[in-house]
């Protein structure tokens, strides 16, 4: 894989474009050598922008025959010591949890980013939050992964290059988590070198074909997934989850915005958040007691930080364009919390900041139009 | 004292002897492959992958880079070794099931590409690690778990004929060929041969190894063979189905 001269990014600019696009640049400006994809709605152009820059910048590029053969041949190349990505959405972030699976199991760094479709199964190839608890969860795992949940553009440029590094420095693997609005929408952010903001990239190593003979140099590696009894597993486990856990402080990523004796914590993730801070900034400006809390990773999740936020609030209103996944989260974290939770889930629909901004206006007038929770019985939610 | 049979240098000898059961053939065809590796003195440049099932009690067959993949994933796994870093030497090595049922479109594929990787398929005719279930190269008529009376080719159609299937949608520079346990030395040219196309750059390189599994089959040594070399290989045509031109002139039998 001949790298020529020429970065592919330079310095750094200004630059007006679709968030794939913003995610090609990223993964050639993070050093990415090869992507494996198979085509699905909304990710197909992060594959277009990429096979037109693979002959200008000596990359490598495989279109499979489907995402299990996506997800298994990025394994190949991380394992023969490559920066490797793919990219998938809905039913194609299924078919990949085989592969994921096994990654989680062998500590493989392989980075995926997910623009997530509406579902279940087909749905719509436009917009969702639904695949949170896929994306986090997914596989016959633990869930030993690392999430970055994005919300703009530069949050896709500037993730996907971190995406790299997080995986190769922690071997776990690492999805940049977004949605066909993001992927799809053109707006501006700012490419750059990763050298000219003193990132470095954490350097690659093959696990398999090292250089140097077997028996003087090296031994022969033997990787595998497969155990003979429970205690040998457990073992594995309990090292990669005690790994997992140690590591989980660096990795947390979140932002907040709150008044002290905030009356309203709003909480949301993606493309979502934005239209949540919009809402809180602007209430808050007006007067209100009011903040928001973002969780940037998904997995691992700020706990800590965010049970500091949600200890100066008096409610919270969690709003996802899903039913309930990222709420889940939230209760799970907040477990003993007795601060009162509203929701706002609308599955597969966007949110915009007027919704946002009429139900905090509405719940800090104490009469929501959204669910208390937990879930009550259907329909709850939604109808509004 | 010198241990007779010789094992091959390319041989794990830590994980000797071998996990599969008496007269499986996983350890005839691994050992064949084990002395292919020898003689092209290529053991340090190999990764060996193997699939779910029987096949992944070879996860530390060999003194070579090994890794062990999902059911039918080998194949793609080895793709994307080999795409990334074309100086190796990669091995799929799976069973009847991971390559002609759950994996075949990554065989399939990988073949019509033309991918640089020897793909080896060790055919049992039944899936015998998860108890002896029918296989897509189950013989008309054999009785297995789920097919109790028999296998019905009105009802679950006839063995699948991999690497004809193969030979037939693969282009210039492949290699193709069907070897036996029965036929050791043949096997090993054969393999051999699938190595060389590979490092020659040539194509896609498959061999499918008949092989025998008397735990499933309920059969004694004597029975065993006669399944494989009467019934299976009736079947199954023994011997080489597609040489590229450069390669052409017969399986060493050395």
């Amino acid at each position: 894989m001949s790298e020529t001269s020429a970065k592919p990014v330079e310095g750094e600019r200004k630059v007006f474009m679709t968030g794939n696009e913003a995610v090609c640049w990223a993964a050639l400006a993070a050093g990415a050598e090869i992507m494996y994809g198979y085509p699905i709605t909304p990710q197909n152009e992060i594959m277009h922008y990429w096979t037109r820059n693979v002959p200008k910048f000596g990359k490598r590029f495989l279109q499979t025959e489907d995402e299990l053969s996506a997800g298994f041949t990025t394994i190949g190349g991380v394992l023969a010591g490559r920066r490797a990505f793919t990219a998938t959405a809905g039913p194609g972030n299924v078919l990949m949890q085989d592969p994921l699976a096994m990654a989680e199991a062998m500590r493989i760094p392989v980075v995926v980013v997910i623009q997530q479709r509406g579902g279940p199964s087909t749905a719509t190839v436009i917009y969702s939050q639904q695949e949170v608890t896929l994306t986090c969860f997914g596989g016959n795992g633990e869930g030993l992964r690392l999430v970055y949940s994005t919300s703009s553009h530069q949050d896709l440029y500037d993730y996907t290059i971190k995406a790299f590094n997080t995986a190769w420095k922690y071997r776990f693997p690492t999805f940049v988590l977004a949605d066909g609005y993001q992927a799809k929408m053109r707006e501006s952010l700012t490419i750059y070198d990763p050298a000219v903001r003193g990132i470095d990239m954490v350097p690659t190593e093959p696990f398999l074909g090292k250089p140097g003979r077997i028996g003087e140099g090296r031994k022969a590696a033997h990787l595998r997934n497969t155990y003979n009894i429970e205690e040998e597993l457990f073992e594995v486990l309990e090292h990669d989850i005690a790994d997992y856990e140690r590591v989980a402080p660096e990795i947390v990523e979140y932002d907040s915005f709150s008044a002290e004796d905030c009356d309203l914590l709003v909480v949301a993730h993606g493309v979502v958040f934005r239209s949540a801070a919009m809402a809180v900034r602007e209430l808050a400006s007006q007067g209100k007691k009011i903040g928001y809390f973002r969780p940037i990773t998904l997995r691992p999740f700020p706990q800590e930080q965010f049970r500091a936020a949600v200890a100066k609030a008096k409610m919270l209103l969690v709003a996802e364009s899903a039913y309930g996944q990222l709420l889940k989260i939230v209760q799970q974290n907040l477990y003993g919390s007795t601060v009162p939770i509203r929701a706002m889930l609308k599955p597969g629909v966007g949110i915009t900041p007027e919704e946002i901004s009429d139900e905090c206006t509405a719940i800090l007038a104490g009469n929501p139009a959204h669910a208390g929770c937990p879930l009550a019985g259907a329909g709850a939610g939604w109808a509004s | 004292m010198e241990l007779q049979p010789k094992m091959p240098k390319s041989w794990n000898l830590e994980s000797k002897p071998h996990k599969f059961c008496p007269g499986c053939g996983h350890g005839m065809v691994l050992k064949a492959l084990g002395q292919a590796i020898d003689e092209l003195g290529i053991q340090d440049r190999v990764v060996f992958g193997c699939d779910i099932g029987c096949s992944l009690l070879s996860w530390d067959f060999f003194n070579v880079d090994t890794v062990q993949t999902h059911h039918g994933r080998t194949t793609p796994v080895l793709v994307g070794l080999k795409r990334a870093n074309p100086d190796l030497i990669v091995v799929a090595y799976m069973g009847d099931g991971g390559g002609y049922a759950i994996g075949a479109q990554h065989l399939v594929n990988a073949a019509n590409r033309n991918d640089r990787i020897t793909a080896i398929l060790c055919n049992n005719t039944n899936y015998a690690m998860t108890g002896g279930q029918m296989a897509p190269t189950t013989m008309p008529g054999q009785k297995t778990e789920t097919t109790p009376y028999g296998r019905d080719i009105e009802e679950a159609g006839y063995p699948m004929l991999g690497p004809e299937m193969v030979a037939a949608i693969t282009h210039e520079g492949a290699y193709v060929a069907r070897g036996t346990v029965s036929k050791l030395r043949t096997l090993k040219g054969y393999l051999k041969k699938a190595l060389e196309n590979q490092i020659a750059g040539r194509g896609f390189s498959f061999v499918e190894a008949l092989s025998t599994c008397p735990t499933n089959w309920r059969t004694n040594a004597e029975q065993t063979w006669a399944f494989l070399e009467d019934k299976m290989q009736g079947f199954f045509p023994v011997g080489e189905l597609k040489v590229p031109a450069e390669a052409a002139g017969g399986a060493s039998e050395g």
